[in-house]
């Protein structure tokens, strides 16, 4: 076996634990790689999962809650890691570079996560969605990757209005809507959205907004990192 | 590995005329194997140039019988490739190359089939006046015979030759007969400083700079100066292939490289490597005449290479551990500081590395020190008298006149081929052309007695002539 990451040769240990489970999935990475990982531990911001000292809402979520529209559509933001310089190398590769095995170094702290923070209610995944051209450029979704790990059923509910259509309209037109998504596919359950980052959170609060006020009952994010 | 030879023939390419709307394209793209988002064509242009049969498709990846293999790269190991869903199946793409674009079972490869670019041409380009010694004018007049005859050659040179100078006769013939040549190096760092040499010395021919992140590059020049990973782009481009350095790393260790640099050249090409310290296979292939050798086995001044000294050090861990040095290693840094004499130690670790300098004083650079080229630069200016390295400084730099010390030289890092670079970094000053270099071991390795072999074996050669 081969770091997914650096491409170390790794001889797994056998111990007491192991040695019967002929076969079990070996680990992706080494484990120098894996402690680079900045994993999200300790008290979070119960909102958005920023990691703080005090389990209160951070200043962020109370402008979200402030907000005339957007206010409270978002019900919770799940985060596994936090930013940092090897995470960004990490993102580049498997964003920009297209390096899509990267998806399964998240893997079992994608999944740990969902499991302690979300597993109790029946959720639908939703994906952000990527532009047409952002999606041809890449041939993936970073957001469907990442919900292709979790044992969810998903749907496709959003689409992204095109952009030439966004930049006709007038400064005016366009505070009136700034909402990139729409609706292509109703979802009457609640609803997990997925994505990669979630640094100002706008994107997830808009998809929010736009899935309840078709019908969602509640709308959860999740999202692998919080920057 | 099946290679991939062009259907068009070699002998008789039709020209295109340099005022042509295509020739800017042509220029781009000949000789080359890229990817479609790497090719600079609107989606119409391009099409048309499909149908024109200017440009052909080639699977990225294909299928054989026990794998996949990448068309980019070669690469065929199982770990080295990956799998990303299109649509309802899933393809097949190459991790290894992935740096310079996706290529994958749906992402093809594009070559040029169209006409081509007349071969560029310059009548007395050389403008070098210097003068070479007995050993590199028997060196340059080979090497000017395998590039006319189209052949191979190991030069081995020892460290401080001169091997840059060596190669000027030969590229100007190549130059005026309108070849097209690539000097290939495994290091960033080489290329970078040996571009403005050749521009200095070939002020008026075309002179291309290929390294990750570069801003010297011009397309259809004559005179290609790249890594060994740029050449991953090229497709039967050179008549004249010079790889310099060929045991360096990562080429001797990564197959792509070789695969790359043997496509990148000619079917009828010479191919000329440069080093100091072949390695165990090239130095069988000169053995067996395979490939023809010659040596230069002198430095340009003259003087011979200094040998280094074995002193042994043991309980040296142990006494590291409770932060002490060996006596020997104190005394001989002590000395060095009297005599005021300037020197490198060379450790094998990072750790050792930081160690040490705290211990000492002295300052340290490795791999990963962020502010690394400054502080080289500040120590070949003289503003530090001693610097602690790992083997990131074992070649390809020089500071005139240094003492050597090699710290553990027993470690694994410190290979016979390593261990006569960093021998060969003193003495290269024709007015100091005796540097000390001492390896402290703790028993005898082959790597150590290999080098103090090769270097009197060199030493030898140089005399007997």
């Amino acid at each position: 076996m081969y770091c997914l990451w650096c491409h170390e040769e790794m001889i797994p240990e056998i111990t007491w634990g192991n040695v019967f489970r002929f076969f079990a999935e070996p680990p992706p990475l080494c484990a120098d790689c894996q402690e680079k990982l900045p994993l999200i531990e300790g008290s979070v911001c119960p909102g958005c999962s920023r990691p703080s000292e005090k389990e209160n809402l951070c200043p962020d979520c109370l402008k979200w809650r402030s907000h005339p529209n957007l206010s409270g559509v978002l019900k919770r933001n799940v985060s596994v890691y936090s930013y940092s310089p090897f995470m960004k190398e990490v993102m580049a590769k498997w964003k920009y570079r297209g390096d899509y095995e990267l998806v399964h170094m998240f893997k079992n702290s994608i999944q740990k996560r969902y499991k302690e923070k979300l597993q109790k209610q029946e959720l639908t995944a939703v994906p952000i969605p990527l532009s047409e051209a952002r999606q041809k450029e890449r041939g993936f979704n970073q957001a469907e990757a990442i919900a292709g790990l979790l044992n969810l059923p998903q749907t496709p509910a959003l689409t992204r209005i095109k952009n030439e259509k966004q930049a006709k309209k007038s400064r005016a037109e366009r505070l009136k809507s700034p909402n990139p998504f729409q609706i292509s596919q109703t979802v009457q359950s609640p609803v997990l959205l997925i994505d990669d980052l979630y640094t100002t959170g706008a994107t997830l609060h808009w998809a929010a907004f736009i899935l309840k006020s078709n019908g969602t009952p509640e709308v959860y994010s999740f999202t692998l990192i919080r920057s | 590995m099946n290679t991939i030879v062009p259907e068009h023939s070699p002998e008789s390419p039709e020209l295109i005329p340099s005022d042509h709307p295509l020739y800017p394209i042509t220029v781009f793209c000949q000789s080359k194997l890229l990817l479609r988002q790497e090719i600079p064509a609107s989606d119409e242009e391009f099409q048309d140039l499909i149908i024109k049969q200017y440009i052909q498709e080639i699977p990225g990846i294909e299928e054989t019988i026990t794998g996949h293999v990448c068309k980019r790269c070669g690469n065929q190991s199982r770990h080295w490739l990956g799998k990303i869903p299109q649509g309802p199946i899933q393809a097949v793409y190459c991790r290894k190359c992935i740096e310079m674009g996706r290529v994958s079972t749906f992402e093809p490869l594009y070559r040029w089939t169209g006409p081509e670019m007349p071969s560029p041409k310059v009548e007395n380009p050389c403008q070098w006046d210097g003068s070479l010694t007995k050993f590199q004018e028997a060196a340059s007049e080979k090497i000017k015979v395998a590039m006319a005859d189209r052949e191979q050659l190991l030069v081995w040179a020892v460290c401080g030759a001169g091997k840059t100078e060596m190669l000027f006769e030969g590229l100007t013939d190549a130059i005026t007969r309108g070849d097209r040549i690539c000097l290939a190096t495994p290091r960033a760092d080489v290329v970078r400083e040996l571009v403005p040499r050749f521009r200095e010395a070939f002020p008026d021919v075309a002179i291309s700079a290929l390294y990750g992140g570069s801003e010297e590059k011009r397309e259809g020049a004559q005179l290609v100066i790249s890594t060994t990973h740029q050449l991953l782009r090229f497709e039967a481009a050179f008549d004249v292939m010079i790889i310099d350095e060929v045991d360096a790393f990562p080429y001797h260790a990564d197959k792509s490289l070789f695969f790359a640099s043997e496509r990148a050249r000619r079917t009828s090409s010479s191919l000329i490597y440069l080093t100091a310290t072949p390695r165990k296979g090239l130095k069988w292939k000169a053995r067996l005449q395979w490939v023809p050798v010659v040596f230069v086995p002198a430095r340009y001044h003259g003087h011979p290479l200094p040998i280094p000294r074995f002193v042994s050090t043991f309980r040296f861990a142990k006494l590291l551990s409770k932060n002490k040095l060996p006596k020997t290693i104190q005394a001989w840094i002590q000395e060095k500081h009297r005599q005021k004499r300037r020197f490198l130690l060379f450790v094998p670790t990072i750790e050792m590395a930081e160690n040490l300098s705290k211990m000492r004083g002295i300052e340290c650079v490795d791999a990963a020190d962020p502010d690394r080229i400054n502080k080289i630069e500040n120590y070949r200016r003289g503003e530090m008298n001693a610097l602690i390295t790992t083997t990131i400084l074992e070649r390809g730099v020089t500071f005139p006149s240094i003492d050597v010390a090699v710290i553990d030289a027993g470690h694994n890092v410190f290979d016979e081929a390593a261990l006569v670079q960093i021998a060969g970094r003193a003495g290269r000053n024709a007015a100091d052309p005796d540097g000390d270099v001492v390896f402290f071991h703790q028993g005898l390795t082959k790597g150590m007695k290999g080098a103090r072999k090769m270097i009197t074996m060199m030493n030898r050669l140089a005399r007997r002539k």
